[in-house]
């Protein structure tokens, strides 16, 4: 099974980390990724940029609209995801639980539908 | 033989097997839905062939084989369940029907038990899901039933079932037990959804009763199932224990309008015997267990010290504080801390468990907890200080939800009313002088 793994933190808390600690993060997740690729769960995955950079797009009676930000306002915004396979739920949390961004935000996994046949 | 000779047979074999069967049939099918129509279809059958046939020598696998037939039958003919199981291969009838035959082994028909409980109560479930789940797949229960249970309409339970079958289909929760390094975690969480059956029959949160026995019942079943397929376990044992040892006391908690009695007013003649001497021993084992020391097995301790005394005189009440803080440095709470303060208080006296009752108060984690203002209340009364006793009673009444517990602090604070006036009038310490 596929599940796509969303990567949620708080921005704000996020900027104001040290580069000390932002480097041991990148390290971090290139380790898991790195580990993840092995195991052969690994199917895409990127670091988004921050939702001062997102735009929402909506199309009602024909019109588009086109507003600033992100879709709402959050506690906690989407910074990234890894898409992967797995086994079962319990595999594809494992994995989760092993994403750096997991010890300060929240990861959410969530399983995708198989192609149609 | 006659109809109804096979029909009862057939229930016999039911209640003993029905469980494992369904157990089993989930993990051959992959799915709860299909594995029940399964068992019913396979019940169904025993009772045509049976009366000719007799009872089969492995009745168990009998009904699994035939279960896993209809099922495969009903796949070919049914859109629904064949898209369900898509993808899943089931294996072919002949070649499985030999191994099924050879599963008169025990403990492989238990692991399909483990894998269903574990299944039920698997954390990416609600709560309140794995609790509906638990009773209707384990236990059995009718949809209607485990709404009764939980005071909702049969509708809305049978949706929280369909919803709760839905999530474990879509995120793909495993049937499986889990590894050692997860085991601990989620057997916590198994103890937590059966001790939370139990409380909730043992005082319905809310509503007018103040104890389904039937909900008492069917947690120390489910824990003397896990006892069976997890024996050795502290946890397990410590709240089987637990479990045992406050259902005993159940026929002396009501009056019959349905009032509270609380353990120091209850007739201890009316408690069951045979479940106090179970319980006892399963104390015993649960706290030797070695390496494990469970927070059930520790407040199983504590219900122990309170069932061995004859008279409410006769308590242990230092031991019992001597537990509650084993307790508190295992599991931290402030509803356990809350506790330690009253046994506290019966050693040290009021104003030592007032002390404790106030620093809990101002660290402001229960604040809302009925109890802890009934406490206040207590320790105030027993210091003479009324008006204040009077205030913490009516605070407790504002977060009391059941009925009988209610109506008890409102019997408190009309007797401290009662008493005030009599204060107040002079009537009190004329009849002191008088002798009378």
């Amino acid at each position: 099974m596929q599940y796509l793994l969303l990567i949620y933190s708080n921005e704000a808390e996020m900027a104001g980390r040290s580069p000390a600690t932002i480097a041991s993060m990148t390290a971090e997740y290139t380790e898991f990724t790195k580990g993840i690729i092995q195991a052969g769960q690994f199917k895409a995955g990127d670091r988004l940029k921050p939702t001062s950079a997102a735009t929402t797009v909506r199309v009602r009676n024909g019109q588009v609209a086109i507003t600033d930000g992100p879709f709402a306002e959050t506690r906690e915004q989407l910074g990234g995801y890894y898409l992967v396979e797995a086994k079962n739920l319990d595999e594809a949390t494992a994995i989760a639980a092993r994403i750096p961004g997991a010890k300060i935000g929240s990861i959410e996994v969530r399983p995708i539908w198989p192609p149609m046949a | 033989m006659p109809a109804h000779a096979a029909e009862s047979m057939v229930e016999e074999v039911f209640r003993r097997e029905s469980g494992r069967v369904l157990a089993t049939l989930i993990r051959l099918l992959g799915d709860f839905d299909l594995a029940e129509e399964a068992r019913q279809d396979a019940f169904t059958a025993a009772v045509e062939q049976w009366a000719a046939t007799g009872v089969p020598a492995n009745p168990r696998a009998w009904l699994i084989s035939t279960g896993r037939n209809k099922a495969v039958d009903r796949i070919r003919r049914d859109a629904v369940f064949r898209s369900r199981v898509q993808g899943r291969e089931i294996a072919s009838a002949e070649a499985d029907a030999a191994a099924v035959l050879d599963e008169s082994d025990d403990s492989a028909f238990g692991d399909d038990r483990l894998r269903l409980i574990f299944t039920c109560c698997h954390p990416a479930l609600s709560n309140e899901a794995q609790i509906a789940l638990t009773l209707r797949e384990v236990c059995g229960l009718t949809t209607q039933a485990v709404a009764r249970a939980f005071l909702v309409s049969e509708e809305t339970m049978a949706q929280r079932l369909v919803r709760a079958k839905k999530k474990i289909r879509d995120a793909g929760i495993p049937y499986e037990t889990p590894e050692p390094p997860l085991f601990n975690q989620r057997i916590q969480g198994v103890l937590a959804v059966v001790y939370g059956v139990f409380t909730e029959g043992y005082a319905v949160t809310t509503g007018t009763r103040l104890v389904d026995a039937e909900l008492c019942g069917e947690a120390i079943r489910l824990g003397r199932l896990l006892d069976e397929l997890l024996p050795r376990n502290s946890a397990v044992l410590g709240l089987l224990a637990l479990m045992l040892l406050h259902d005993a006391r159940r026929p002396a908690r009501e009056s019959h309008e349905g009032d509270v009695i609380l353990l120091e007013d209850q007739d201890r003649t009316l408690w069951d015997q045979a479940k106090i001497t179970e319980g006892l021993a399963l104390v015993d084992r649960a706290l030797n267990i070695p390496g494990q020391l469970s927070p059930y097995a520790v407040q199983a301790a504590i219900a122990a010290l309170h069932v061995r005394a004859r008279r409410k005189e006769e308590t242990d009440w230092p031991q019992i504080v001597g537990l509650y803080e084993v307790l508190l440095r295992l599991q931290p709470s402030p509803v356990i801390e809350l506790n330690h303060a009253v046994a506290v208080s019966m050693v040290d006296g009021a104003a030592r468990g007032l002390d404790l009752v106030d620093s809990l108060r101002g660290r402001g984690q229960v604040n809302e907890y009925h109890l802890l203002h009934a406490a206040r209340g207590r320790f105030l009364q027993q210091l003479g200080r009324l008006r204040e006793a009077g205030e913490a009673y009516r605070t407790a009444l504002g977060f009391a939800t059941l009925g009988p517990e209610r109506r008890l602090l409102a019997a408190r604070i009309a007797s401290i009313e009662k008493m005030s006036a009599a204060m107040n009038s002079g009537a009190a310490c004329r009849s002191d002088v008088s002798g009378v």
